[in-house]
């Protein structure tokens, strides 16, 4: 027998991880180019922020968006609740609080994540040792992600984690894409222009999937590929695609043999189907923008299904 | 305890040997380098900390997870030494469940002057509501950490019983499997008595008190007050041990006369509630209304037979500081025996000439708060400056009713490993007993808890005490 609040609890545990990782996706996209081209730091900066949905709350602390302020709201800063400190502390609360619904292992995995990383973001980081700390976010979320597969029973608990895990990851990529459409645009393609290349770079690494991308489509970056690569090909982890087709999966195991099906797995197959069978140019013809502001809401609203159709609150 | 008195060492004879129950264990000791201990004692923390054994200090909001200590010599009972504890502890716990049963029915302890009917009457623990009601399987205390100093080879004593919610099976169990994993080799050079089987006794005893209107197999839950609670660790340790659920008060609520938890799927009615969660927050409607903690109405499906609550509501008055010296009294009362184990001489302030008392040796003497707990609000006389002492006094004198008096014991000792090697420090015992209707189960084990300041009695964990593997040897 599952609780709903430890449906909520796990749901929200692994959103909370899912989150973390991601901020240490774009900031190391955002590193990457402070880096290699600094005169666009500050717009690349600025993207990140606002792809966290932290725009307000980081203009309130600082004055403009240096690398240091930057990198130390996103990563360290515990009034900033995407912060990743506050994100993984978060989920090891959540953890605390369902820990008879987790085994051993996830439970002291996420429990040494939160103990590495509190020490790892003890002080500021210094430029020269950040991609270590960002390597050892994401190799921590990939710890405990292991160790839930490894170890956990493939039962209802499971799913919400998973459900937690595939909407946030969904919610993530579609705010990258809003934040970047206008990169992917027709209209503004100078083929060969290195700004546009370096921005649909940036746009691959947040999601790592430079490497992906290249080896699927022999290194030649377009925004039409881009485009079709993140929102609809169901080869990519990462991509709207992908996620839907997960979180429908596990809400199709959670609704099996009851009754009458929950509202929410008609809203995830609603989602779905609006990504299958999708070529990419009918897409960016209709309003790349519009597509994913949609596909943002019926994210958001999903969420909201679910949490009421499974009692997480009441 | 006067200053030339030398403490009863549980390892080390007076002349220097060993005492049988360590030798086996004395002499693998003198076989490890103390490099690889105090190697093994480092592994132990940082075991301890990814596990997560934590608990939370209240008023401190820095550290608000903080270890407490594991010393790495176990405490060693032998089999003889624990068969002598355990009679001493069943006959008590008998005693305290008819005690029960009589204050919250008849009464006829009051009424054959054995006890003072204001002691219950005008206590905050006893609770009117409990008045006639028959608990499930009539077992009030069904866990119990009755706690045990030693003072010499053969003098045990009960300085507390612990009828309401005792704590620290959770490190009973930890330090064991710590030890396991930390020395594999010691336990097959020493015979000792497992008590990993625990949670599955408690489970059994859990079980054995469905109420009235359970049907089928009783669907458990361990009720706790959330994750800030100081033993938020060993609420959720136990449920995951038994396969439990383990519950918050939002989680639940009255529903067709049960108390139901929310599922994913809709609410589910539950049977027995470990609880651990004070009878003050338990009930909003019936106790204090402010509390979040609990479940309203609870009391009411509880005294209809819709619930068991573990321990029963009410069982507060048997632990109670003042009830505590009458325990000897009671256990003649309902059992017509002689009090196997005896209790550490008690002066109630409240009586005018124990006030005196008190008050002229204050400097010897230990004073206790009657309802206090955990160490806090209590005066150790020999270790106070003096201006606690004259807090002290102006606290006795102007409310005497709330406190007692007793003599500072001098605890046995047990070498902890200290970095220049073994040193005696005091320990008391918390053996951990599970009555059922129709027996008593004592884990082979308990907690002993250390106080790891040279010289200290208070081992209290939330005043920087430690804890120990307590073994008890296989006969």
């Amino acid at each position: 027998m599952v609780l709903g609040r430890t449906a909520d609890g796990l749901f929200w545990m692994f959103r909370y991880l899912e989150r973390s990782e991601n901020t240490a996706r774009l900031v190391g996209a955002g590193l990457r180019i402070a880096l290699t081209r600094s005169q666009s730091g500050a717009e690349e900066w600025s993207s990140i922020i606002s792809t966290a949905g932290a725009t307000d709350a980081f203009l309130a602390r600082h004055p403009g968006y240096e690398f240091d302020a930057v990198v130390d709201f996103m990563l360290r800063d515990r009034s900033n609740p995407s912060s990743v400190m506050s994100l993984v502390e978060a989920a090891r609360n959540n953890a605390r609080s369902v820990r008879t619904a987790l085994t051993s292992e996830v439970w002291e995995a996420t429990n040494e994540t939160w103990m590495l990383l509190r020490s790892a973001l003890k002080a500021p980081v210094q430029h020269h040792s950040l991609p270590e700390v960002l390597s050892l976010i994401r190799k921590q979320s990939a710890y405990v992600r292991g160790a839930l597969h490894g170890t956990m029973l493939r039962n209802e608990m499971f799913n919400f984690a998973r459900l937690g895990t595939f909407l946030e990851r969904a919610d993530n990529t579609a705010r990258i894409l809003d934040v970047k459409y206008y990169v992917l645009l027709p209209s503004v393609v100078h083929v060969g222009a290195p700004i546009d290349n370096v921005q649909w770079e940036t746009i691959l690494r947040s999601v790592s999937a430079e490497h992906s991308y290249d080896w699927l489509n022999e290194g030649d970056p377009n925004p039409a590929g881009i485009a079709r690569f993140l929102l609809l090909d169901g080869r990519m982890p990462r991509s709207m695609a992908f996620c839907c087709g997960q979180i429908l999966e596990n809400l199709r195991y959670l609704e099996s043999g009851q009754p009458d099906p929950a509202p929410s797995l008609s809203l995830a197959q609603e989602l779905t189907d609006s990504l299958r069978n999708r070529n990419v140019n009918d897409v960016l013809d209709e309003g790349l923008h519009d597509f994913i502001q949609e596909i943002i809401s019926k994210i958001g609203k999903l969420g909201g299904q679910i949490e009421t159709d499974f009692r997480f609150h009441t | 305890m006067d200053k030339e008195d030398i403490p009863f060492d549980e390892m080390f004879l007076a002349g220097g040997g060993i005492r049988t129950p360590y030798s086996e264990y004395h002499q693998w000791l003198e076989d490890q380098h103390a490099r690889r201990l105090q190697q093994k004692s480092s592994e132990a923390d940082a075991l301890f900390r990814s596990v997560g054994v934590t608990f939370n200090v209240y008023g401190n909001k820095d550290a608000d997870e903080r270890l407490i200590p594991f010393d790495i010599v176990p405490r060693i009972i032998s089999a003889a030494e624990w068969s002598k504890l355990t009679r001493g502890i069943e006959q008590r716990i008998r005693a305290i469940n008819s005690f029960l049963h009589d204050i919250y029915h008849r009464q006829e302890i009051i009424r054959a002057g054995t006890l003072p009917a204001n002691l219950v009457t005008g206590n905050s623990a006893f609770l009117p509501q409990m008045i006639g009601v028959t608990p499930p399987g009539n077992v009030y205390t069904h866990i119990v950490g009755t706690d045990i100093i030693r003072t010499g080879e053969s003098e045990f004593l009960v300085l507390e019983d612990n009828a309401r919610t005792p704590s620290g099976v959770s490190y009973m169990l930890q330090n064991r499997e710590t030890m396991l994993q930390m020395f594999p080799d010691l336990f097959s050079a020493v015979n000792v008595r497992p008590v990993s089987d625990y949670p599955r006794h408690l489970r059994r005893c859990l079980s054995d008190c469905p109420p009235a209107q359970c049907q089928g197999r009783p669907v458990i839950g361990v009720l706790t007050p959330g994750i800030h609670n100081s033993a938020y660790f060993e609420h959720a340790f136990l449920a995951d041990q038994m396969g439990a659920e383990l519950l918050e008060g939002q989680d639940l609520r009255v529903a067709d006369g049960r108390i139901a938890m929310r599922t994913i799927r809709g609410y589910v009615p539950v049977d027995v509630l470990y609880r651990r969660v004070d009878d003050d927050f338990l009930d909003p409607l019936n106790f204090r209304p402010d509390s979040l903690l609990g479940v309203a109405g609870i009391l009411d499906v509880y005294r209809a037979g819709g619930v068991t609550l573990v321990n029963a509501p009410g069982t507060g008055i048997a632990d109670d500081k003042a009830i505590y010296s009458y325990i000897p009294d009671i256990i003649r009362f309902y059992t017509g025996e002689a009090p196997l184990l005896g209790n550490v001489p008690t002066w109630r302030c409240s009586e005018p000439d124990h006030l005196a008392y008190a008050l002229d040796n204050l400097p010897e003497l230990v004073v206790k708060e009657i309802h206090g707990s955990g160490g806090y609000g209590m005066l150790v006389g020999p270790a106070a400056s003096k201006r606690e002492l004259a807090d002290f006094r102006q606290l006795l004198s102007s409310r005497p009713e709330n406190y007692i008096a007793q003599p500072t014991m001098c605890l046995s000792t047990v070498p902890i490993f200290a970095r220049s090697g073994l040193a005696p420090r005091h320990v008391d015992l918390r053996p951990f007993v599970l009555v059922s209707p129709n027996r008593i189960h004592i884990s082979p084990g308990g907690l002993t808890r250390v106080a790891l300041k040279e010289g200290s009695l208070v081992v209290n964990s939330s005043q920087g005490g430690g804890t120990k593997d307590t073994w008890v040897l296989e006969d």
